[in-house]
């Protein structure tokens, strides 16, 4: 499953986000449980501290992994209207590895989060259609 | 297609900020995975998801393989009218599925 020699490295992946804007550490809060037993459905909630004003806001919210068998996971695009920026899935994990999120600020700035998730029962390597 | 569940808040005050959450019924099938003969299973996969309130786009989300089955998917909006909520999912093969909630906001 990680054996995909076409897959960006997380910095790249991290960099066709952000380009070459600023990018910032903290004001992300990503929760997400350090240990999960199931990578089939990992619960994620991401909360960005903004005030959500016209002014200034979170306009997209990026999550990308580390070792999947793409990077890419969700996009959640957002504005002033969301009260707060505050976003809540349910995400699939092939192996233990680093989820990274991304906001990006109305200002065109991006701030970022890492949080490292060891996974005991991987998604995608069993066939865990039925269950 | 298949189930949609949304919970939107039946009433709310006018400036309070509300939680809604969307649930939809799919395999999101990711297309890394073989099936029983070896063969690659095809991606099917919900890849778009739109929320209006009062027609007007309020949050939208590009969903990729690593999303678990059944996306479930939370986010806020500020309460700023009575009105309708809508909600569509798109997928892979370009079908949609939609859902809508009332809000009633004081």
């Amino acid at each position: 499953m990680n054996d995909r020699p076409n897959r960006p490295t997380l910095a790249a992946a991290i960099r066709a986000v952000t380009g070459d804007a600023p990018v910032i550490e903290g004001r992300v809060k990503f929760e997400i449980a350090p240990l999960v037993e199931n990578g089939n459905a990992v619960p994620v909630k991401i909360e960005v501290d903004s005030l959500m004003t016209a002014e200034a806001h979170v306009r997209r919210i990026t999550m990308i992994t580390e070792k999947n068998p793409q990077p890419d996971v969700a996009v959640f695009h957002l504005g002033p209207r969301a009260g707060r920026a505050q976003v809540s899935t349910r995400i699939r994990l092939a192996t233990s590895q680093v989820v990274v999120a991304l906001a990006e600020l109305s200002d065109g700035s991006f701030a970022i989060s890492r949080a490292n998730v060891v996974v005991t029962i991987a998604a995608c390597i069993e066939d865990l259609s039925r269950a | 297609m298949t189930r949609a569940l949304v919970n939107v808040p039946k009433t709310a005050a006018r400036g309070e900020i509300i939680e809604i959450r969307a649930m939809i019924q799919h395999p999101m099938e990711t297309g890394y995975r073989e099936g029983l003969n070896g063969e690659r299973i095809p991606r099917h996969i919900i890849k778009r998801f739109v929320c209006k309130y009062a027609g007007e786009e309020i949050f939208s989300a590009e969903l990729f393989p690593a999303i678990a089955a059944n996306p479930f998917l939370a986010f806020t909006t500020i309460a700023t009218e009575s009105g309708t909520l809508t909600f569509e999912w798109t997928d892979d093969r370009g079908e949609t599925q939609t859902a809508s909630a009332e809000i009633t906001v004081t």
